[in-house]
């Protein structure tokens, strides 16, 4: 009980902690790709360790639909973030003096040619 | 236990508090879609700690219902801002 205890407050806090640096990220970063950085990797991580914190303290069930929730952050954050980050792009939210590599401009190019 | 669920949802409040700074302050739409996206996975972290403090999970529809809403909400979302922008 107690040893079920201290893995549930460990994954809870550790999992809250990183939602609060991933926020942290949204707000301190300055444009839009680099929040997609911060809103994708530390928020999906931070929600599955808290979902595996709460699934220790529950019945069989339910822990297993906590485990489907998060499988569904895992699959969904990826195409959200292409997604966000190809109408970013396109939209002339991603500076392009800051872009060290820019392949999908060429790749523009080479499509209207 | 209740002081680790307190902090928890403190923690969490706090995380929820800074992405309504970034809604409010944009400066883009998409930005405010990401925060809005970001909000709805800490409502959904929430959730959990919840039904981890009461030991109950009558909040298992709720947790999956928003996941799933929040997903097709935020792709609906950003078509439309395409679509904005394309017409500017």
């Amino acid at each position: 009980m107690i040893v079920r205890d201290v893995i549930c407050a460990v994954l809870l806090l550790s999992g809250a902690l990183f939602c609060l640096l991933g926020a942290l990220g949204l707000v301190r970063f300055p444009d839009l790709p680099t929040r997609l950085q911060a809103a994708t990797k530390p928020q999906t991580l931070g929600l599955l360790l808290v979902l595996a914190g709460a699934a220790v303290r529950l019945e069989l069930g339910d822990a297993l639909a906590l485990g489907l929730a998060g499988l569904f952050q895992v699959i969904t954050a990826p195409v959200l973030a292409q997604l966000f980050g190809g109408v970013a792009y396109r939209t002339g939210a991603c500076e392009p003096s800051v872009l060290v590599l820019d392949e999908l401009d060429e790749r523009l190019r080479a499509d209207r040619r | 236990m209740t002081v680790v669920f307190t902090l928890t949802f403190g923690l969490l409040a706090a995380a929820g508090l800074l992405t309504l700074w970034r809604m409010l302050r944009g400066p883009r739409t998409l930005d405010r879609v990401l925060a809005l996206d970001v909000l709805l996975v800490l409502i959904v972290a929430g959730v959990a700690v919840g039904m981890a403090a009461s030991m109950r999970g009558l909040d298992v529809v709720l947790l999956l219902s928003v996941a799933l809403l929040s997903f097709i909400g935020s792709v609906s979302a950003v078509r439309l801002v395409e679509r904005w922008e394309e017409h500017r």
